[in-house]
């Protein structure tokens, strides 16, 4: 299977296995438009090389080195919707399939300029969360400053995830925070500061705040500035 | 537990020492939600005059601390709302301190978040002031298992702490012998070193600063200079223009060192350094039992999706119609009272000392029949919400919803006061950071149906027409308010900041944080309102005595007549109403010689008079408060706009209600 079919595979999981927990065949195919038959073919490869865990009859999770893979990918479209949206004005019903194509070619030092040149966007054209990227720094603030290769920096060990999709109950550590320098000063005059543990307290429904636990007190927060927050989930007790 | 600086220590603002000196000054700071209220009046008692400061756009209550023949003077700083280090509140609090150099700083500190109020903490030992700590809510902090060592705390920040539960009154005869003497010795806090990175820096450029600069001590604007902070930076400029470059230089290397701004990296510093102050002085045992504490149950509830946005529907409608109901009667009672002693009616002809009179009493009848049954009963209610901690999540669970508007959360505050009066709502817009949602909320709240205007609603087209024609133009407004939000949000230049809040815990309010709350509010109805109200009656009155204002019905007639299609006495009464809303309702009485409307009106005429009225000008005190926040210019804007929506609106419902009813 070509390389780029396998990262479309990916992307639909992780983001069936995002509503529904578990992604199924049948919501597979209907997803990438595809007969079941072949979708169960595509999985047996994939769960071959490591990407998936696959039950047949139950369905597809990503593993560890599939979700990062998926979410690669994934940030690479939603940034590339932002290039097609903002610099190039392209139509918008013609953006999401662009994107679907430009993506695969990518490099890692591109998609790197090109997030510096956007000054690192938070969120996709559609509305959805652009993931924080994989190099080793603390703030967008290090990159967007400095001149030179964004991809110059070292890749990050750790894989982080936004403040908004822990579960409520569960414990981080902050490893990044988007924006400028402005976002960051923000976040840390109210002690949201780098390496500083915090606790998710709550999502109130609909993209409303979220509630933080940080330094013994608790912040509601503007969901669009959380998504600024992103953080290295504490193994064991949820 | 003394600092080891005493009586002759080195002095940057030249403070005067020593017993001599008859009255003290003492001012109390600290975060919101950390008990700085209830501190402020367990210290200063009933003996307590709540003063309007001028120039500053933020007040500061004062009051008088007797105490072993001592007469203190404690000025209360605002609360730091929005934790941010540049917001106006926080501004207001350093400029008081390095220009009016009070005699003692006392700090109070919530015990069960140490952490986040050592920040404020090390903010004001940077400015080298006499400094107590109060270590407030030590009972809650004991119920969650946290003890502090006081003593440790006291000879690592190299001043006083004293531990209190101000609601209770404990520990504040402690405080009072800390002031008492503290005064006298100018305890003057450590100059806390931050990481060796940033501390030498800091130390490189206070060599070139001078001892105190604009009152500012040199360590204070060293730290502002490597932060960059702009005014500090400007001063330098001739004063000390090597050590602005020299700051220039090493913010620039402390840039490259952490890759982030050098205002961010001393942040973090100070986060750092109250992180290690508390890893010594605070000890946590996890409380045995559960694990929940009563604010997260009662969060479950409060902020359940389906029951918490019930129960906030119940409170703000409860708040409301009980409000109203309460409202009615007293104002009814009231006004019979006042009626005794002289007859409360425009005036419109006799002499004109009578006319002045008359317009004296009848604006000063009208104000105090809005404020005592209406807008006090309101505050007090609210302030309860408020001081429990239940407004905030209402402000959680409302955020959402707000951003339709451009605006946030908390801008909740203000429309809900909004329904009381307008004029502290405007005020109260002060609350929200953003100068762009700041006016926008206040632009919002001028079309909140206050009390006076829902008087009108109810006296006119419920009173004569029906209760549903009433709801309908409430919900006719609430409309206007989201529709005229959206627009305005997108045409108005500038930035709309997120909502950051901090989430106090739940507690029994506290009857005189309550009390003084609602003074705060209601106070300025008293110097806004009430004279307004009074000169305006005067002015207004004997104008149309003497006959000025009879051209203006006909001047008028082209608008009320030919658009409105209402009769052409109305000119003159919406020229009352600017003073106040529900003047419109006595003038109509007084020049109609009814008070029965549906004998002059026909139905749809009193809709639309009502409608009207709802919307057309925001009243002469609101005026005056929104030049007062936001100048001439924005006022006067504002007036017109509504002046020509409700103008249009009216010939609009005019030309529509003929049809159908």
């Amino acid at each position: 299977m070509a390389s780029e079919q396998l990262e479309e595979y990916l992307e639909s999981i992780l983001d069936i296995e995002e509503k529904d927990g578990i992604a199924k065949t049948s919501a597979i195919a209907k997803c990438m438009k595809v007969a079941p038959a072949s979708v169960t073919e595509a999985l047996q490869t994939l769960a071959d090389k490591g990407l998936i865990d696959y039950l047949p009859y139950k369905g597809a999770t990503l593993t560890g080195t599939g979700r990062e893979m998926a979410r690669k990918v994934k940030r690479r479209h939603r940034l590339l919707e932002v290039f097609l949206h903002d610099v190039l004005h392209i139509k918008e019903e013609n953006i999401h399939g662009e994107a679907c194509k430009m993506e695969h070619t990518l490099s890692d030092e591109t998609e790197c300029a090109l997030c510096k040149m956007l000054n690192a966007p938070a969120r996709c054209p559609h509305g959805s969360l652009i993931e924080a990227c994989d190099r080793e720094i603390g703030s967008c603030a290090e990159c967007i400053d400095k001149p030179g290769l964004a991809a110059a920096f070292p890749v990050r060990h750790d894989p982080i995830l936004p403040v908004t999709s822990l579960q409520p109950g569960e414990r981080a550590v902050i490893a990044f925070i988007r924006g400028d320098s402005g976002v960051v000063q923000r976040l840390t005059d109210l002690g949201l500061t780098l390496h500083t543990e915090i606790k998710l307290v709550r999502k109130a429904p609909l993209l409303g705040p979220v509630e933080i636990g940080v330094r013994r007190t608790k912040l509601a927060i503007d969901h669009a500035i959380a998504d600024h927050i992103f953080v290295t989930p504490c193994l064991g007790k949820a | 537990m003394h600092g080891r600086h005493g009586d002759g220590g080195h002095s940057p603002h030249g403070r005067r020492h020593g017993p001599s000196k008859d009255e003290y000054v003492v001012a109390l700071a600290g975060n919101a939600n950390v008990g700085k209220s209830a501190t402020f009046n367990q210290l200063t008692g009933v003996d307590q005059e709540i003063g309007n400061w001028p120039g500053k756009t933020v007040e500061r209550a004062e009051g008088i601390l007797q105490y072993r023949g001592r007469r203190i003077r404690v000025i209360d700083l605002p609360g730091i709302y929005s934790i941010s280090a540049l917001s106006t509140e926080e501004q207001v609090s350093r400029e008081f301190i390095a220009h009016d150099h009070p005699d003692l700083v006392v700090n109070v500190v919530d015990a069960s978040a140490l952490e986040r109020n050592l920040f404020f903490t090390l903010q004001l030992c940077e400015l080298d002031t006499p400094m107590v700590l109060a270590v407030n809510q030590v009972d809650l902090a004991a119920q969650k298992g946290i003890s502090i060592d006081m003593r440790k705390l006291s000879a690592l920040l190299g001043i006083p702490v004293v531990p209190t539960v101000a609601i209770q009154g404990k520990g504040i005869a402690e405080l009072s012998d800390a002031i008492l003497d503290s005064v006298r010795h100018s305890p003057r806090p450590h100059a806390i070193e931050y990481g060796r990175e940033v501390e030498d820096r800091i130390r490189r450029i206070m060599e070139k600063v001078p001892p105190v600069l604009n009152g500012y001590p040199a360590r204070w604007t060293a730290i502002k200079l490597l932060e960059g902070d702009p005014d500090t930076v400007w001063d330098c400029r001739t004063h000390a223009p090597e050590a602005a470059a020299l700051a220039a230089a090493l913010g620039a290397e402390l840039e490259k060192i952490h890759g982030e701004s050098p205002g961010t990296v001393i942040s973090a510093e100070r986060y750092h350094a109250a992180e290690k102050i508390v890893e010594e002085v605070v000890s946590i045992h996890p409380s045995e039992g559960s694990e929940l504490t009563l604010t997260d149950r009662i969060d479950r509830i409060a902020l359940h999706p389906v029951i918490g946005y019930l129960l906030l529907v119940l409170t703000i409608g409860g708040l409301l119609v009980w409000t109203f109901v309460i409202g009615a009667s007293v104002s009814e009672v009231l006004l019979g009272w006042l009626s005794y002693i002289a007859p409360v009616e425009p005036l419109i002809d006799g002499s004109l000392s009578d006319i002045i009179f008359n317009g004296a009493w009848t604006g000063l009848v009208a104000a105090l029949t809005l404020i005592i049954p209406y807008v006090i009963p309101f505050y007090l209610f609210l302030a309860l919400i408020e001081d429990s901690g239940f407004l905030t999540r209402f402000s959680l669970m409302l955020d959402r919803g707000m951003h339709k508007m451009g605006l946030h959360g908390k801008a909740i505050i203000p429309l809900v006061l909004g329904f009381g009066c307008t004029v502290p709502a405007c005020l109260s817009c002060r609350i929200i950071e953003s100068p762009k949602q700041k006016f926008l909320a206040a632009f919002l709240v001028t079309l909140i149906p206050c009390s006076a205007r829902t008087i009108v609603i109810l006296g006119v087209v419920a009173a004569f027409v029906n209760i549903w024609w009433a709801l309908a133009l409430y919900v006719l407004d609430f409309v206007l308010i989201v529709i005229l939000g959206r627009i305005a949000f997108r045409v108005l230049p500038g930035e709309s900041v997120g909502m950051i809040m901090e989430m106090p815990d739940y507690h029994v309010p506290h009857l005189r944080t309550v009390a003084t709350q609602t003074w705060q509010r209601t106070k300025s109805l008293f110097w806004i309102v009430l004279p307004s109200y009074v000169l305006g009656s005067i002015v207004i009155t004997a104008l149309y005595a003497l006959g000025y204002l009879a051209p203006v019905n006909a001047a008028l007639a082209p608008i009320t007549v030919f658009l409105l299609g209402l009769p052409v006495t109305t000119g003159i009464v919406f020229v009352f109403g600017i003073i106040r809303k529900e003047m419109t309702l006595l003038a109509l009485a007084a020049i109609t010689g009814t008070t029965v409307f549906s004998t002059v009106m026909t139905p749809v005429q009193l809709i639309v008079f009502a409608l009207v009225t709802m919307l057309y000008v925001p009243c002469v005190s609101t005026i005056a408060a929104l030049a007062h926040e936001f100048g001439w210019r924005k006022a006067i804007g504002i007036t017109l706009l509504e002046a020509g929506l409700a103008i249009a609106l009216g010939a609009v419902a005019f030309r529509v209600l003929s049809l159908v009813m």
